[in-house]
């Protein structure tokens, strides 16, 4: 059982992964896919065996209380800010993250996930580096709902909103959405896999989430990773990050 | 277990404390809720009336309709409606999308044929003679449909209940045509799924119990008229 955020699984890499672990060692993955705050939850509470979260802040408290374990950098990919091509807060073509919130918290509107997922983490984040409070954001409302359910309603809102690439690429065909600020190093969207420590969870079947996690990092598994999303949409979703440090990442 | 007791105590709390946010939800649910069924009524019940009362070209076809319809799946539904409502969609420039107008719109598709259905129900379980009865008696078209109403209001009380019962308690349709916004369209049904997801468990189960006790106060006031009534 592997508890997930819901961006590897609307972006369609575990549909791409599952099966390939399961030819390699014959061990099914049941994919619950949700915010990286429930996947956490799930985590302390030994709901899960793995996890597959992006939240690194976070993360780190998880590791400390010792509900996870093993943990082991996989890939990232990035953020990007989307809104209507009216773009009313005029933040296209510009290069600064927080600039951008600033003037997008003068127009609204923006629609947030509000789901305690790492894409929310994210944009709490960067108001907090803009030295906005979010709930005086006029037009701000929250879905409580996925990044794909998010996309759809910011969409029909013509409004702006924070997204994973991955997602985002997904459902490009569908939204009118464009991405008005992308490439900014505080938008990077790094992923690590851990085992739900099996001292602390006695359910948690250790052998299993940590043959997952090998498998996550191996070379081929990250080829695949690397080149997943290429063939679709033109460009790779993920970056295999397997070796690399935090640091070389620019994670604190 | 443990989450299950939290789980009580949490709805106690949150109910006692007079949380704003929780009954802003309540209200909403509510109000939502009550305007979808109050429309299927004023819809359901003439329906009702022509389908228990009269025979006329695709009536069974009509019925079988309104049987299958009682078990809409509310999820499609909400699908068809946002279809219709997207900014796509053949009415996109209501901009009704996302709002909770939209909600009731989908909601009173779900508990139409739940009006309609139990309405014909009671209308049939009436003596097949009281119209003619009630004419001769001197009563008129609005007259005889209030004094009809009258006789089989247990039924149509129960087609209130089921009709409220299934709308409250839905999450598909309003899922996906209200959004789930925290400020405009979260309802209790859509809240208790974000706070799953978010993973505070006790917080949704304790939502839960305040939708169950939402739905039971809202029956027992329909029970108690029933039952006044019947005396």
């Amino acid at each position: 059982m592997l508890a997930t955020t819901t961006s590897t699984r609307d972006s369609g890499l575990l549909d791409t992964l599952v099966p390939l672990f399961r030819r390699q060692t014959g061990i099914d993955v049941k994919v619950i896919a949700v915010g990286t705050g429930a996947a956490r939850a799930m985590a302390a509470r030994g709901d899960a065996d793995a996890v597959l979260v992006h939240a690194w802040e976070s993360e780190k408290r998880y590791v400390a209380s010792g509900d996870v374990r093993d943990g082991r950098l996989v890939m990232h990919n990035d953020f990007l800010l989307v809104g209507p091509p009216a773009d009313p807060a005029r933040v296209r073509g510009t290069r600064d993250v927080v600039a951008a919130m600033r003037a997008i918290a003068r127009t609204g509107p923006f629609i947030s996930r509000g789901d305690g997922s790492g894409t929310e983490q994210m944009e709490r984040a960067l108001w907090r580096l803009a030295g906005i409070d979010p709930t005086r954001v006029p037009g701000r409302d929250a879905t409580g709902q996925g990044m794909g359910a998010t996309l759809l309603v910011a969409d029909q809102r013509r409004a702006y909103t924070l997204t994973d690439r991955a997602t985002y690429l997904a459902f490009r065909e569908r939204i009118r959405l464009v991405p008005v600020l992308e490439h900014d190093p505080h938008l990077l969207n790094v992923y690590h896999a851990y085992v739900v420590n099996p001292a602390k969870h006695r359910r948690a079947k250790a052998t299993l989430a940590r043959a997952w996690v090998s498998f996550l990092v191996a070379p081929a598994t990250q080829d695949v990773i690397g080149a997943f999303g290429r063939a679709r949409y033109g460009q790779a979703l993920f970056v295999p990050d397997a070796g690399k440090t935090e640091a070389q990442l620019g994670l604190k | 277990m443990r989450d299950l007791l939290a789980a009580f105590a949490r709805a106690f709390d949150l109910l006692a404390s007079g949380d704003p946010a929780l009954y802003t939800i309540m209200a909403r649910t509510l109000v939502v809720s009550g305007a979808a069924t109050l429309l299927a009524l004023l819809a359901g019940v003439p329906i009702g009336y022509l389908l228990a009362r009269r025979r006329f070209a695709g009536h069974t076809l009509l019925l079988g309709l309104v049987n299958t319809g009682m078990g809409l799946p509310p999820v499609v539904v909400g699908l068809f409606v946002w279809l219709v409502l997207a900014r796509s969609g053949p009415l996109g420039d209501l901009d009704l999308i996302y709002t909770r107008r939209a909600m009731v719109l989908a909601q009173f598709i779900i508990a139409l044929p739940l009006v309609v259905g139990f309405t014909v129900t009671s209308l049939r379980a009436l003596p097949e003679r009281l119209p003619d009865l009630l004419r001769t008696l001197g009563a008129r078209r609005w007259r005889m449909l209030w004094l009809l109403a009258r006789e089989a209001r247990l039924g149509l009380l129960a087609a209130v209940m089921a009709g409220f019962g299934a709308v409250v308690s839905e999450v598909g349709a309003s899922m996906t045509v209200g959004g789930n916004l925290e400020r405009s369209t979260r309802v209790l049904t859509t809240a208790i799924v974000t706070e799953t997801g978010r993973g505070d468990v006790p917080l949704a189960l304790a939502l839960g119990l305040i939708l169950l006790v939402l739905a039971f106060a809202v029956n027992l006031v329909l029970t108690w008229a029933q039952t006044r009534g019947s005396r």
